[in-house]
């Protein structure tokens, strides 16, 4: 045995080989089919157990939604002249994935269009939010130049490109940017703030003025389509599509042309005026001076810009018109004077002794006229003709703060107007308690007696005071002064009017009263003795107008407010409110010159010169 | 000669010839329904780039052409050639580090009409340098007969896999390892070899392996901690042999290829878009067709003639699954990413002639069978 052992293993036997391997083969296959087995169980569950899964998967990798923005509505004034367009504009985009070195691709770019480091800047700071294969904005505005020299040297970057857009331009610059206001960049705060699903694909959203008041109109509505795109997003053909729905055309109450004659009317004084239509509160012109350009914030105000704004005199971005907090001085007699006639306390033809000095009654304060020695007996007609103060000052004295007060609050002092544009503020009519309120002390005798001609504790805003001006104006009715006349979808449609609020009926009960105030402000326009005559007398309609000349007073200004520039400027405050024609008012108009000497010699033309803009292109 | 007589002669050809033919039918008509479907999946994964179709078709032309004539070799012949065909193929494989080219690994020796990658030479020439080895032994094999395989093995290997390209290393050493498997290795000692190898794997290969290799394994473990980077390729093959479902999405309807989400689609990853456009329904079929392949292969060695025939073919079967397997496993998310091509059916010239030139070696051993059964 132990022989034979030896032996096979020294001679190759072919038969115990051969089926030695075929064990071996059999084996082999066997473990061949158990592997293609686990193989194919694999399979199976990839396109049987897990198919919903990756069909899913696989769809969301082909099939992106793209939102289609819809165009912002176009803003016309009253005659449909165009105060806010859109136009094609140029800007560079760049897909980092198809770029590579994206660094060495800014550098070159940088020869070739210019990029400033503020652009560099924003596009840094989007590139670390984008996602795989966004294209990131390099520089937002190109010219027609960069267009061209970009053209010549495209070969130099694949992943670059020039990529059309609509972009909002206000063709009336700075002579609107208070009303119409601009948009802008959508930014973190705005995403915040905004529903981000009717922004998909809008870039920019208003950020001021009629643009932000009126945001959802002018947005439209977002449309969308479902592209099939490949791995670089790189659209290949639109599988199913949503139009967009463009956005509402708005028309306001403003006038381009008396728009232009006011702010024009200011021979570059600072200032504000608001003119109304009396009739039913619609706003005419508006106006902030100095003003800025809103075409600067559309697509990111460079910082240079920027701080010469903020750097510029009279400080162009605030807003006088409803944020400009003005003592309305002697502008505020008229109203004062239909109050004591309406409670009782006045006839028109009652006289008060103006001796150049008022005193109350055991109290040695002394409160003077602005003419030395006064202006002896005057009636209704001559102290409202000459602004006489002892009249006013007596008056205020026998309504008493809270009569006064209340009376004038129908007016709307001391609150809102309501007006269709955001940012206005409060003002203040004095009241006792408004002094508790905000300074914790009583109510002294003596500031009734300034209260009387609208100095003191009083602020008032132009949008208010010529709101004011034309409910008296319109007998006591109170139209919420609005900007917004109508709107329109699509320019071939018709223009839609926006409804008023009705108003309220008057709080007037004598049409006599009002008379005697009107007569009363006219005189100042057209008697021998007006304060304003000499602005009136050539006047081809007549014109009831108040002049007055306070102290700027200003609540709202934080860091921003320049107070040295104010100190020089306190000596200086033009104001003046009139309407015309006199008994049949088409027009009320508040002015404020901040850089003016008096009331009547400053801002009295100003307002003539509105007047007559309106009255001239309108005849009555 | 009139036309009669050429019909004749061709008819009494025809019958010799299905009486005892020199090649086998079933596996050669195999292998040619592989390749149209390779071709077919190759139109439409590269987007119906004809040009790319003709090119591959002319490369298995030529392997095809390849395996005819390789099959009407004996195969004591081939036997005869092998040490110099091994030393040869050694010779030009330890040239290439100096003188290779290729894209990110030195792979290929220009040698003027074409590019020449003497590992696929490797691929058969070893399996034939492990049989020639073992074939005047008595098997199975002892110690020493062992050693002179390990050293045949080990040699090319480790070239290779430094060059690196670790997929061919990987079915260049299998090739070789079937073969002692074949030759009736003892099992405790295949236990023991594989143990000792796995051992040497995870402490002295894992420190070799570079680092994007590394990466391959790590990815393998978890895709989705990297789905845009490392995990892109396992999760997009996925996502296309998933989408494809039961009955797939149709031929040329591949959007993970047609939208190039799914990267080298007509290469290492073309099996996932067959998969995706021919559900699991024709990864079944061709899943059958690779077995077919692998046991009509192992039937033909069982019956060859000699020892070295026998131990050639079984591992040429063997290694041509090691393709499938680890092709399969890898777009299927079974097993790493490694660069081993779906055999016959990806894009790629070499692989497919070097396999074609295999099947022509099984061929001639067919051809050779023995003439009478035992």
């Amino acid at each position: 045995m132990a022989i034979g052992a030896a032996a096979a293993r020294r001679v190759k036997e072919a038969g115990p080989e051969t089926a030695l391997f075929r064990r071996r083969a059999l084996v082999g296959f066997a473990i061949v089919l158990a592997c293609l087995a686990i193989l194919g169980g694999r399979f199976v569950v990839l396109q049987v157990a897990r198919h919903a899964e990756f069909h899913g998967r696989s769809e969301d990798n082909r099939i992106k939604p793209r939102a289609l923005p819809p165009s912002r509505g176009l803003i016309y004034d009253r005659a449909g002249r165009l105060l806010a367009e859109n136009i094609p504009q140029y800007r560079l985009e760049l897909v980092p994935e198809q770029v590579g070195d994206v660094d060495a691709a800014i550098a070159g770019l940088r020869e070739v269009v210019g990029i400033d480091d503020d652009e560099l800047e924003r596009f840094e700071a989007e590139r670390r939010l984008r996602r795989r294969f966004e294209s990131i904005p390099v520089k937002l505005q190109m010219s027609e130049a960069d267009v061209a020299r970009f053209a010549v040297h495209r070969w130099r970057f694949p992943g670059v490109e020039v990529v059309p857009y609509l972009t909002r331009y206000y063709p009336e610059g700075a002579l609107l940017a208070h009303v119409i206001g601009y948009v802008g960049r959508i930014d973190e705060e705005d995403r915040q703030r905004l529903e981000s699903s009717r922004y998909a694909g809008t870039s920019h959203v208003g950020k001021t003025g009629i643009e932000r008041q009126y945001e959802d109109l002018l947005l439209g509505t977002v449309g969308f389509e479902r592209v099939e795109t490949d791995v670089r997003g790189r659209a290949l053909s639109t599988l199913s599509r949503v139009p967009p729905k463009q956005g509402r055309n708005l028309y306001l109450t403003l006038d381009l042309e008396l728009q232009r004659a006011a702010a024009a009317a200011f021979d570059g004084q600072p200032g504000s005026a608001v003119a109304i239509d009396p009739r039913n509160g619609e706003v005419l012109a508006m106006v902030s001076l100095p003003g800025f350009d809103p075409n600067l914030f559309v697509n990111g105000i460079s910082r240079r810009d920027y701080a010469a704004l903020l750097a510029a005199p009279y400080r162009p971005l605030f807003n006088r018109a409803l944020q400009g907090g003005y003592e309305p001085g002697s502008t505020m007699k008229p109203f004062i004077a239909l109050a004591g006639l309406e409670l009782g306390l006045r006839r028109p033809q009652d006289v008060v002794f103006s001796g150049g000095e008022f005193r109350l009654p055991g109290m040695p304060q002394v409160w003077r006229d602005w003419k030395a020695g006064g202006h002896g007996r005057v009636d209704l007609n001559e102290a409202m003709a000459q602004s006489v103060n002892t009249y006013f000052y007596q008056l205020a004295v026998d309504l008493g703060v809270d009569r006064l007060g209340g009376y004038l609050s129908q007016f709307g002092f001391g609150a809102p107007t309501g007006i269709d544009l955001g940012g206005e503020i409060a003002g203040v009519l004095p009241s006792r308690a408004w002094k508790r309120a905000q300074l914790a002390t009583e109510w002294y005798p003596g500031e009734t007696v300034i209260a009387g001609i609208g100095q003191g504790y009083w602020v008032v805003t132009p949008i208010q005071l010529a709101s004011a001006l034309a409910t008296l104006a319109g007998g006591g009715v109170r139209h919420a002064p609005h900007v917004l006349a109508a709107t329109q979808y699509g320019i071939d449609a018709a223009r839609e009017p926006v409804a008023v609020a009705p108003a309220r009926a008057s709080f007037v009960k004598s049409a006599a009263n009002l008379d005697a105030v009107r007569v009363s402000m006219e005189a100042v326009m057209h008697g021998p003795t007006g304060t304003a005559r000499a602005f009136g007398a050539d006047a081809p309609w007549r014109i009831a107008g108040k002049s007055g000349t306070a102290q700027r007073f200003t609540r709202r200004d934080g860091g921003e407010y320049d107070e040295t520039r104010v100190a020089e400027h306190l000596r200086h405050r033009a104001l003046f409110v009139a309407w015309a024609p006199a008994e049949d008012p088409r027009i009320a108009v508040a002015v404020v010159v901040e850089h003016g000497n008096s009331g009547s010699r400053a801002a009295a033309p100003v307002a003539r010169r509105i007047i007559d803009a309106w009255l001239t292109a309108n005849p009555p | 000669m009139n036309a009669t007589a050429i019909r004749v002669r061709t008819r009494r050809w025809l019958d010799r010839f299905l009486a005892r033919p020199v090649l086998d039918l079933p596996l050669l008509a195999a292998i040619v329904l592989l390749c149209a479907v390779g071709l077919t999946v190759l139109y439409s994964a590269s987007g119906g780039q004809v040009g790319l179709v003709l090119n591959q078709s002319a490369r298995l032309a030529l392997g095809l052409t390849l395996l005819l004539l390789l099959s009407r070799v004996p195969p004591a012949i081939l036997r005869s050639w092998t040490p110099w065909l091994f030393a040869g193929s050694l010779f030009l494989l330890a040239l290439v580090p100096f003188i290779g080219t290729g894209r990110s690994a030195r792979l290929w020796i220009d040698v003027g009409p074409f590019f020449l990658q003497p590992a696929e030479l490797v691929k058969l020439s070893l399996p034939m340098m492990v049989a020639w080895a073992l074939h005047d032994r008595v098997l199975p094999p002892g110690w020493g007969a062992l050693a002179a395989c390990a050293a045949i093995i080990a040699v090319p290997t480790v070239l290779i896999v430094a060059q690196p390209d670790l997929g061919t290393g990987l079915l260049v050493a299998a090739s070789g390892a079937f073969v002692v498997f074949l030759a009736g290795l003892s099992w405790p000692r295949i236990a023991l070899i594989l143990g000792g190898g796995a051992a040497g794997a995870a402490f002295i290969g894992w420190p070799m392996l570079h680092e994007y290799q590394k990466d391959r394994l790590r990815m393998f473990l978890d895709p989705e901690s990297d789905p845009l980077g490392a995990g892109w390729n396992i999760i997009q093959a996925e996502i296309a042999v998933g989408s494809g479902g039961l009955f797939g999405k149709g031929f040329g309807m591949s959007t993970q290829a047609k939208l190039d989400f799914l990267p080298e689609h007509t290469t290492d990853f073309i099996f996932a878009v067959f998969a995706e456009e021919f559900g699991l329904v024709g990864v079944a079929a061709v899943l059958a067709l690779y077995a077919f392949i692998i046991g009509r292969a192992l039937w033909i060695a069982a019956n060859a003639r000699d020892t070295w025939s026998r131990l050639l073919g079984g591992s040429l079967a063997l290694t041509f699954f090691v393709y499938v397997m680890v092709n399969g496993g890898m777009i299927s998310g079974l097993l790493p990413v490694v660069g081993v091509p779906m055999p016959l059916i990806s894009y790629g010239g070499t692989s497919a002639v070097t396999l074609l030139a295999g099947f022509g070696l099984l061929q001639s051993i067919y051809a050779h069978r023995r003439l009478v059964a035992t």
